[in-house]
């Protein structure tokens, strides 16, 4: 018969209709700025560099200014500029530090491949999506003291992540350590027995008194 | 205005439908008589972003229509030319920004051709699983969007973006992004979902045919909906196979063509699917082909997630930094949501490809459309556009 079809269509929508006052299943919106939803763990939005320390995420930036993420970066928008001197880091090592560092989200497209790049597990994605500004140049262009964030706050918004890294940071570290101690060992068990032996007479010494080879 | 100045009918007939001007003017035609152009875009909400249609009417029927496109041209391709391989991959998640998913994969697939890469048993499970979910977005939004443009303003759509949104709360889930995922990557997929992802997508999946269900009672034996689809649009296989169209729009007019069966790229071969064909080439069976291929994909993703192994998602010797593939040429294509997605590389040896070209299927789909809309009226012009599904990101690039 004609119009059955219309009318079991029209059946489905009062289902709907009268779903979405009751059933779970149909209500399937919130209140956006009242109501939130939580987001998931892998939530991706802009970058942010990671610092050691939150009473000064300036000074303990695990960033050493290698550029990697400047080159690879999809759609340039990292602005990198290495310091002249150096500091040391969390494992005691001198490094480089980014003297500047700007990222312009208004460039920006989320794509994650600066964490990707990265070998000092440095950068990684942020999970602010507020982020509305009234002036696109000085506001969206977030310089080193905007984008340095604690390592306690990655590990809030990231926990699984951040806690791996963590892990295999502190292994690395360890290994550093150990390759460390051992090579100072080797140092002072290879610098005893010259000591002890005359020094004109040592097979090392004769080195640096060979001639020159012709040229 | 008289047809008997003969130079003043030459510089009508070459203002025919000319690219710019008033939206609506009269034009001349020796043949047709007085005629009637009407220009439809690129702002206009049922031409699916920013295309314009200049269609010509005697009376109501279209005797011409003139696709014009090229609004969202964003040099994609001369941009790849210019982005190392790696960074290239974000940039086909904008060409067709409803599937990223196939569209990171097409790539994915097209460096690894060249660069001889292997890919890993559970990542290439992983790619199927995105792939045909992904299939289930796109296909759900088409038809939700197609009844838009027939007038059911908006329920069934919002339907439709009901189901799409919790395939893409898995997706922002696992890749951390709804619809830019930046998934794929040479040699494996980025990120291995958790038990508890697969357990949502399984349960996901299990659930799906009853909405196609629900929505097909709600709408497929609409009187109105037969009345307007069945007969409209219709293109004959001949015409189809000639101007290389793919998909469900080829499939729709009974030819069988399936690169998932033909090429049986990845793991496609291992599954047991069935490809739907049309009979008539209409818009009814085009949309008839879309809920076909969703029940076809659950069954797919049903078999990936029975046999999904485990293992690794990346192959070891795949290298992120520093990718440079020997020199020499691929192309690489799958079955996208609406056809033959490829993409064809020239490497030269150095990091960036020395040549890079996107074989998309919904400008090659889109060739036809003047075919399907002669002697129908304006509005089912829009019907028969919203059946081809063509996505604007991919058709200018």
């Amino acid at each position: 018969m004609l119009g059955t079809g219309i009318l079991k269509g029209l059946l489905v929508t009062a289902k709907n209709f009268t779903g979405s006052y009751h059933d779970p299943k149909r209500m399937v919106t919130v209140e956006y700025p009242e109501q939130k939803t939580v987001l998931p763990e892998n939530y991706r939005n802009f970058p942010f560099l990671v610092s050691e320390s939150a009473d000064d995420p300036m000074g303990t930036l695990r960033c050493v200014a290698c550029q990697i993420c400047e080159k690879e970066c999809p759609p340039q928008c990292i602005i990198i500029e290495k310091s002249k001197d150096k500091k040391p880091d969390a494992a005691g090592k001198q490094q480089f530090y980014p003297a500047i560092f700007s990222i312009d989200t208004s460039v920006c497209m989320s794509c994650q491949i600066c964490v990707e790049v990265c070998p000092f597990d440095s950068i990684k994605m942020d999970k602010v999506f507020e982020i509305a500004a009234t002036d696109r140049f000085q506001d969206l262009l977030l310089t080193r003291d905007r984008l340095a964030k604690s390592n306690s706050y990655y590990h809030q918004i990231h926990p699984e992540e951040a806690a791996e890294v963590d892990g295999r940071l502190a292994a690395e570290r360890k290994i550093a350590e150990e390759k460390a101690k051992a090579a100072a060992a080797a140092k002072a068990a290879a610098a005893k027995p010259a000591a002890s032996v005359n020094p004109a007479s040592a097979p090392a010494a004769p080195a640096p008194k060979t001639p020159p080879p012709a040229a | 205005m008289s047809c008997s100045d003969q130079t003043g009918l030459d510089a009508e007939l070459l203002a025919f439908g000319r690219q710019s001007g008033p939206t609506v003017r009269a034009v001349h035609d020796q043949f047709h008589g007085d005629l009637l152009e009407v220009s439809m875009g690129p702002q206009h909400p049922s031409t699916h972003g920013v295309f314009r249609m200049v269609a010509t009417l005697d009376g109501e029927q279209i005797v011409k229509l003139k696709p014009v496109f090229g609004y969202l041209h964003r040099n994609h391709e001369k941009i790849a030319e210019n982005t190392t391989y790696l960074g290239s991959m974000p940039y086909t998640d904008r060409l067709d920004y409803l599937c990223s998913m196939t569209t990171n994969w097409a790539y994915a697939l097209a460096v690894e051709k060249l660069s001889g890469q292997a890919v890993p048993d559970r990542a290439q499970y992983l790619r199927i699983i995105m792939g045909e979910l992904t299939r289930l977005v796109n296909h759900s939004c088409l038809v939700g969007f197609l009844f838009n443009d027939l007038g059911t303003s908006f329920t069934p759509l919002l339907y439709a973006f009901r189901e799409r949104e919790k395939i893409l709360d898995l997706f922002e889930s696992l890749s951390g992004s709804r619809m830019m995922c930046n998934y794929q990557r040479f040699g494996g997929c980025r990120v291995d979902p958790s038990p508890a992802w697969l357990a949502a997508a399984r349960a996901l999946v299990d659930n799906f045919p009853r909405f196609l269900d629900e929505y097909e009672r709600m709408l497929t034996g609409n009187e109105i909906m037969l009345a307007r689809t069945q007969g409209v649009g219709r293109l004959d296989p001949a015409h189809a196979v000639n101007a290389g169209l793919t998909g469900p729009v080829l499939r729709a007019s009974g030819v069988d063509y399936d690169i998932r069966k033909v090429d049986g790229y990845g793991f496609y071969p291992r599954f047991d699917f069935r490809v739907p064909l049309g009979a008539h080439g209409d818009t009814y069976d085009r949309y008839m082909m879309r809920i076909l291929e969703m029940r076809e994909s659950v069954k797919i993703l049903q078999q990936a997630f029975k046999d999904l192994p485990a293992g690794p998602i990346m192959d070891p010797k795949a290298k992120i930094r520093g990718f440079r593939p020997k020199p020499g040429e691929a192309y690489g294509r799958i079955e996208g949501p609406k056809g033959e997605l490829g993409f064809y590389l020239i490497s030269d040896g150095s990091p960036n490809p020395y040549r890079y070209r996107v074989r998309p299927p919904s400008l090659i789909n889109l060739t036809l459309l003047e075919e399907m809309c002669l002697g129908h009226t304006i509005a089912d012009s829009v019907v028969i556009l919203g059946s081809i599904d063509i996505v604007l990101g991919e058709v200018d690039r």
